[in-house]
């Protein structure tokens, strides 16, 4: 590509035109490889998953159950914090619209429904990539810098399988737990807001929101938190990965994958949305 | 020194006409040469010679733009990913700075590759690795985490990882840089001794001149991606070459001595590669 702009010649209107060009190219390459390499990925995970014991190479259960620990149950606490603080902000503002046409009664649809359709996932996702997506790209990125991959590699031993499998896994399975989680206390959170300032009662709540809550609104939130999990999981991977220049490469591939993983889920998020509510 | 090579066995390592390139700058040009079984074989040579960019390739993390590398019989470049999995169980690498997995203890590195390619009990795969650690003086050390070794330690607990399989090959990578004369002429009997105890062929690289007298049956010299001469320790330190004198009595390269290039390159835009 070096080549093409020396084309142009000595023109340095053109020559600018021309390196910003390639400057373009080369980024729009690399984060077309970059995606290439997520997939590759995700397929030899799920490769190493199903394959894995069959070629006595399985992909270890402790080791998946410590990622969900970490992932997962070590996210409890502040899933919980941020989940039924959005719960109260989501009651406040619901009823403070309504009250604009004096419908602050039907408040509990719009909570139920905003909450396990769309909060709910995205905050836990939101969260989960600040917390676990970040930690993987830097694990990964110092294991790189260490040799401690190519060591893993030289013994026989499938980095993918032995580092990247049980971490997707323990995404995949964790955050829509998670994500459930957050359904259940925003909406209790929601509630207890409600119950003050409107004078219902808890259970008139819950009845209400085991009336408007259906199962399609449940898995609505729950499958998409499911991509982003896996979406998390394989930007860490890979910004980890492709880690060079010492610790301060490492300082920068785990904040480009909490950007990355943030804008992707809030693309995907508008995707899935547009897809499967308008389909 | 050393023991004697039996020149008629077949070559553990092959490597032929081996050409690799990063990005478009060539590293290695044109290197052939042979490891034969039971000789330690010193790969030598100045920063930026291609001594670490060859035992990338030896050890098959990287391919070659072309060129055979033959380890134990098998073409890396062209064994499937099982061929290759088997291939590692029989080799052991030591790291130059360790490459210890930073999250498990000592103990739990060295068992490591006793775990994924072994069905042995815990029991007994935590008595092999005690043995090996016996073997590299760090009996009791096993429930320390790499973070809390020194320089030494870490690379002889690196050893122990590398030969915990029973490797037939052994490839130590700067084994004393970064140490001080006693522990790097400690690391380098400690090879030996690991050598003789269990059969290995071993390949050292590294640019420190003492301990590759000590240890070579065999060096390899490098040198800006060309194989300079290859020999035993007495042929190399005689040998007529001025760039290997230059490189074993530490002198520097003769400067270029061309103004006009100097000055080229002092006014040359470097807004352009």
């Amino acid at each position: 590509m070096a080549a093409e702009s020396e084309a142009t010649g000595g023109a340095p209107f053109l020559d600018g035109v021309a390196a910003r060009l390639e400057r373009i190219g080369r980024t729009v390459a690399s984060g077309v490889a970059e995606c290439g390499f997520a997939a590759a990925l995700f397929a030899e995970s799920l490769y190493w998953l199903l394959m894995g014991r069959r070629r006595r190479q399985p992909v270890r259960v402790p080791t998946v159950f410590e990622e969900m620990m970490q992932v997962g149950v070590r996210a409890v606490p502040i899933v919980t914090v941020l989940s039924f603080t959005v719960g109260v902000m989501l009651a406040i503002q619901g009823i403070y619209t309504l009250r604009l046409f004096g419908a602050e009664s039907r408040v509990t649809i719009g909570i139920a429904l905003s909450v396990t359709r769309e909060f709910a996932p995205l905050i836990t996702g939101i969260l989960v990539a600040g917390r676990s997506g970040s930690a993987l790209a830097a694990r990964l990125g110092t294991m790189s810098i260490s040799q401690e991959i190519d060591a893993l590699r030289v013994m026989g031993i499938n980095p993918v399988r032995f580092l990247v499998a049980p971490s997707l896994v323990a995404m995949v399975v964790m955050v829509p737990a998670l994500t459930f989680w957050s359904d259940l206390v925003a909406l209790a959170g929601a509630g207890l807001y409600v119950s003050l300032d409107l004078g219902i009662t808890l259970t008139a709540y819950g009845e209400r929101l085991l009336e408007v809550v259906k199962v399609d609104d449940l898995m609505h939130g729950l499958g998409k938190s499911v991509i982003f999990a896996a979406l998390i999981a394989l930007v860490g991977v890979v910004n980890g990965a492709g880690v060079t220049g010492g610790a301060e490469g490492v300082g920068r591939a785990t904040t480009r994958s909490v950007v990355q993983a943030i804008t992707a889920i809030v693309i995907t998020d508008m995707l899935f949305v547009f897809v499967v509510t308008r389909g | 020194m050393g023991a004697p090579v039996d020149s008629a066995a077949p070559p553990v390592i092959e490597v032929e006409d081996l050409v690799t390139h990063y990005g478009t700058r060539r590293i290695l040009d044109g290197v052939s040469l042979n490891v034969r079984e039971g000789e330690v074989l010193v790969i030598m040579g100045g920063s930026g010679s291609g001594k670490s960019t060859l035992l990338r390739y030896l050890l098959a993390l990287e391919r070659p733009t072309s060129g055979h590398v033959r380890i134990l019989g098998t073409d890396v470049n062209r064994a499937s990913a099982a061929e290759l999995t088997e291939l590692r169980k029989r080799i052991g690498v030591a790291f130059q700075g360790g490459a210890l997995f930073s999250s498990m203890t000592v103990g739990e590195n060295i068992m490591l590759p006793l775990r994924e390619h072994t069905t042995l009990d815990a029991k007994t795969m935590q008595i092999m690795a005690r043995l090996k650690l016996e073997v590299v003086d760090l009996a009791g050390f096993e429930h320390l985490m790499p973070a809390e070794l020194s320089g030494g330690m870490i690379k002889r607990a690196a050893l122990a990882r590398a030969v915990v399989m029973d490797p037939k090959l052994l490839f130590c990578d700067e084994p004393s840089a970064g140490l001080d004369p006693v522990v790097a002429a400690a690391l380098d009997q400690l090879i030996l001794r690991l050598r003789d105890a269990l059969g290995m062929t071993v390949v050292v690289v590294t640019h420190e001149l003492d301990s590759a007298f000590k240890i070579a049956n065999r060096i390899v010299v490098l040198d800006g991606g060309r194989i300079l001469t290859e020999g035993t320790v007495d042929e190399v330190r005689a040998s007529p070459n001025e760039r290997v004198q230059n490189l074993l009595n530490r002198k520097l390269e003769a400067a270029e001595l061309d103004p006009d290039a100097y000055l080229q390159r002092l006014t040359r835009d470097s807004a352009r590669p």
